[in-house]
């Protein structure tokens, strides 16, 4: 077995005690990173590069330490999730929709441990996936031109509809916000300013991060100030620490499958995480029969399914990092700039030419996912400590280190002032009861699909039939339709067989 | 907009104050994300000068993306010029964006180029299956029909990657260059996956990005837009050896704010000129695929100022600028 062979030559290169400690350390400073709003695991990663290179380490060694801090932020992002309704990060989004209504119904501690578990299984097989598909799975890339591209994107949007069981018109019209959003800057097809009305700094458009910690951390700021701190979401206790056994029996399942769509979308180059996320999230929840009005409201499987799928596309982004040099995420696109730093080319011969670094990562990702479920279940405690200081202390604690994160990303002020102008929309669209979620989610998926699409009229000439050209699009051009159409049908078709059984 | 930019620069430059302290290191800004050329260069020859000793503290990297580069410009041209302590990574696109008039108005003579010590050279790449043998090959088929080739690239429409193919276009006789269909993908790589995968037929890009596909046999490199042939890629014909006289590479450099001293100035060239011999320099350029490219000093702003003024003209014919 060439595959044991060189496991066992990589662990012989990440067992050793230096190594070791720097995924330890790794795994609990990505943990912290994630947990905190704002700081997601690519600024997280970028932040720490410095690190690396001052502790003079060697490639293996800095790859280990940075991609521990990777999958460690992945890991730590549902913690503020859970317990704030403050997406750590961007694919920690999905989460806060059951893990902080759990929270809400005093099971943090459940939600926490099970989310722990789901993202182990998660990262655990996609990091076995990684290492017995990486050089085939890789060719699963070429496959993926603009026409495939934008189905998939579009199948996303047609499901997005379902996402908030209580209003479905609301649910459409922040996404539509976020399309809208996601307009704004260059246009990547011509170059040409869009909706920036001459200021420079509008050029790249908005920043997921800023959005994100805008909507969420700072309207929950306002929020707070304005009940003088009754009503706000902070403040939720962690009851007794055990394990939620029969859940996790019972969304074992939906680890799974997440775990196979959140591995195939973080192989998809710009797809990564989020997206990962969010089909689990609504393939568990278009699979669910009796509890689909569960979700939404602290459904077990709604916590898992997210948390599986954000962190197997994790591993699955490493694929065609390694194996094209393309990098599947915004955090592997810091990992390769790593990479070449370091001298190390990804590429098609990596594997062959450089088996030591890409066997003893794996053995450290192995390593790495280990120690992250000890330190987020059994230790969770710890990480759950920092987020439960006295609300009128964290707040003004989060939005610090929030501004400071946002501005550590561009280093530009302008950056903060928006943040706020998000933080006040989100103030008004909580007031009228209009979901976040798929604002982001618009802005973080509406440029891709706009780009894939304008992509595919220019190669074909503005022929649409290209758009339905390979058996891929096509089969993801179903699954959007009925994605968007089903629900409005068979909503009343799954109940009635229920009614009947009662 | 222009009172919300004014009080964002007020807030920053306060939290600036507070992040950086007292540290007078040197700083090197890349003017976009981790990830990126201009990040590889300040990474890179900031790591260099200070383990040559050409400075006596590790020169700080500071990732300021925005505007392809335009707020850092911006940022040197209005709120640090005279900051003698500060380089900026620079490339072939801070030229082709400021000829553009990408930068809000801002032109290039408002800083002051620094040197570039190694290239990128530009590259157009078809898949391994391809009918297509050599450069040759691939302008007749657009000439006889723009339609049947899709070029990929790794910038925006009026990008350097696609300017390339224009430029090689148009000294082989094609004028009717608003007629050739280019897509602009996230990176080089991305394009070049496309092409693998036949979405696109012909990829234009750096030779840095095509390395690890070509020592895989994924694909073919039609030619290389240098005067001569690479080191290390010696069998790679050139563009002007298929008789289509046209150079295109991407340098990688430095400039600094206009309002130095001419001492500093001549510091700073002084301490590029000794990166540039140094043997660290030549192992990150293997590395890297970078061919050796240098001019430093007033050489090197001549260069520039006459790649803007090319740049400039093509970008009004192809009606990317009026």
């Amino acid at each position: 077995m060439d595959i044991l062979a060189n496991l066992t030559q990589g662990f012989a290169v990440a067992l050793t005690p230096t190594t070791l400690m720097l995924a330890v350390g790794g795994c609990f400073l990505g943990t912290v990173i994630g947990s905190l709003p704002g700081l997601g695991p690519s600024n997280g990663v970028a932040i720490l590069i410095p690190l690396a290179f001052s502790l003079g380490l060697d490639a293996t060694q800095a790859l280990v330490l940075m991609t521990a801090v990777y999958y460690g932020a992945m890991y730590g992002g549902r913690i503020s999730s859970i317990l704030l309704n403050i997406p750590g990060d961007e694919p920690a989004l999905m989460t806060t929709l059951d893990g902080y209504p759990m929270a809400r119904q005093g099971r943090a501690a459940d939600a926490l441990v099970l989310s722990g578990v789901a993202s182990f299984v998660g990262a655990f097989l996609a990091t076995i996936g990684l290492m017995l598909m990486a050089p085939l799975l890789a060719r699963v890339a070429y496959l993926f031109g603009p026409a495939e591209y934008f189905a998939l994107y579009l199948l996303a949007f047609c499901t997005l509809g379902g996402l908030t069981s209580r209003n479905q018109a609301k649910a459409v019209f922040a996404a539509a916000l976020g399309l809208a959003i996601a307009m704004i800057g260059l246009d990547n097809q011509t170059g040409i300013p869009r909706l920036t009305f001459g200021a420079i700094h509008l050029m790249d458009g908005v920043d997921f991060l800023v959005a994100i910690v805008g909507l969420f951390a700072v309207a929950e700021v306002f929020i707070f100030i304005e009940g003088h701190g009754r009503g706000s979401a902070i403040g939720t206790s962690l009851g007794r620490l055990t394990i939620p056994v029969r859940d996790i029996v019972a969304s074992f399942g939906a680890m799974l499958r997440a775990t196979a769509i959140g591995f195939v979308a973080g192989i998809l180059p710009g797809a990564g995480a989020s997206l990962g996320s969010f089909l689990a999230y609504m393939g568990e929840k278009a699979m669910a029969r009796h509890d689909k009005e569960t979700f939404g409201t602290g459904n077990p499987r709604g916590v898992a399914a997210p948390e599986a799928g954000n962190n197997a596309a994790a591993g699955g982004a490493l694929v065609p990092m390694l194996t094209l040099g393309v990098p599947g995420s915004g955090t592997t696109a810091v990992l390769l700039a790593l990479l070449l730093t370091l001298d190390i080319t990804p590429g098609p011969l990596l594997f062959d030419e450089r088996p030591e670094v890409v066997w003893g990562l794996i053995a450290a990702l192995l390593i790495s996912n280990f120690v992250l479920l000890i330190m987020n279940v059994p230790m969770v405690r710890l990480f759950v400590r920092i987020l439960s200081v006295p609300p009128w202390l964290l707040l003004p604690g989060i939005t610090m280190i929030s501004f400071s994160g946002i501005y550590s990303l561009s280093g530009s002020g302008f950056d903060l002032i928006l943040m706020i102008i998000f933080g006040i929309l989100g103030y008004v669209l909580r007031k009228l009861d209009v979901p976040t979620v798929p604002i982001i989610l618009g802005i973080l998926l509406g440029n891709n699909m706009e780009d894939s699409l304008r992509r595919a009229m220019v190669i074909s000439d503005g022929d649409w039939t290209y758009l339905f050209s390979s058996g891929i699009a096509v089969g993801l051009w179903l699954a959007a339709i009925a994605g968007f159409v089903a629900p409005l049908f068979l909503r009343s078709l799954l109940k009635r067989p229920e009614k009947a059984a009662d | 907009m222009r009172k919300n930019s004014i009080a964002g620069y007020a807030v920053g430059a306060l939290l600036g104050l507070g992040l950086t302290g007292t540290v007078s290191a040197a700083e090197c800004i890349a003017p976009a994300n981790p990830g990126g050329g201009w990040d590889f260069t300040c990474r890179t020859i900031g790591k260099i000068m200070h383990d040559i000793g050409v400075v006596d503290k590790p020169v700080q990297v500071t990732n300021m993306a925005g505007g392809g580069g335009g707020l850092a410009f911006n940022h040197v041209v209005n709120e640090r010029n005279e900051d003698a302590d500060l380089i900026v990574a620079a490339s072939s696109a801070t030229a082709t964006r400021l000829a553009q008039d990408a930068y809000g108005g801002l032109k290039a003579d408002q800083v002051r180029f620094l040197g570039a010590i190694g290239a990128d050279p530009g590259v157009i790449v078809v898949a391994k299956d391809s009918p297509y043998q050599s450069l040759t090959d691939l302008i007749d088929s657009v000439k006889a029909d723009p339609g049947s080739v899709t070029f990929a690239g790794g910038s925006a429409v009026g990008g350097f990657d696609h300017l390339k193919v224009l430029m090689a276009l148009g000294r082989a006789g094609f004028t009717d260059i608003r007629k050739v269909k280019y897509i602009g993908l996230d990176g080089g790589a991305d394009a070049l996956t496309q092409t693998i995968g036949g979405h696109t037929q012909a990829m234009t890009g750096d030779i840095s990005e095509v390395v690890g596909f070509l020592k895989a046999d994924d694909v073919r490199v039609l030619a290389v837009m240098t005067e001569e042939r690479v080191p290390g890629f010696e069998h790679i014909l050139t563009a002007r050896e298929q008789g289509i006289d046209v150079v295109a590479v991407n340098w990688r450099g430095l400039y600094v704010p206009r309002g130095i001293s001419e001492d500093d100035y001549r510091k700073w060239s002084d301490a590029l000129a000794t990166v540039a011999a140094s043997s660290e320099w030549a192992a990150a350029m293997k590395a890297n695929g970078l061919a050796p490219f240098t001019k430093v000093g007033p050489d090197f702003q001549d260069y520039v100022n006459k790649v803007v003024g090319e740049i400039e003209q093509l970008s009004r014919k192809i009606g990317v600028i009026e």
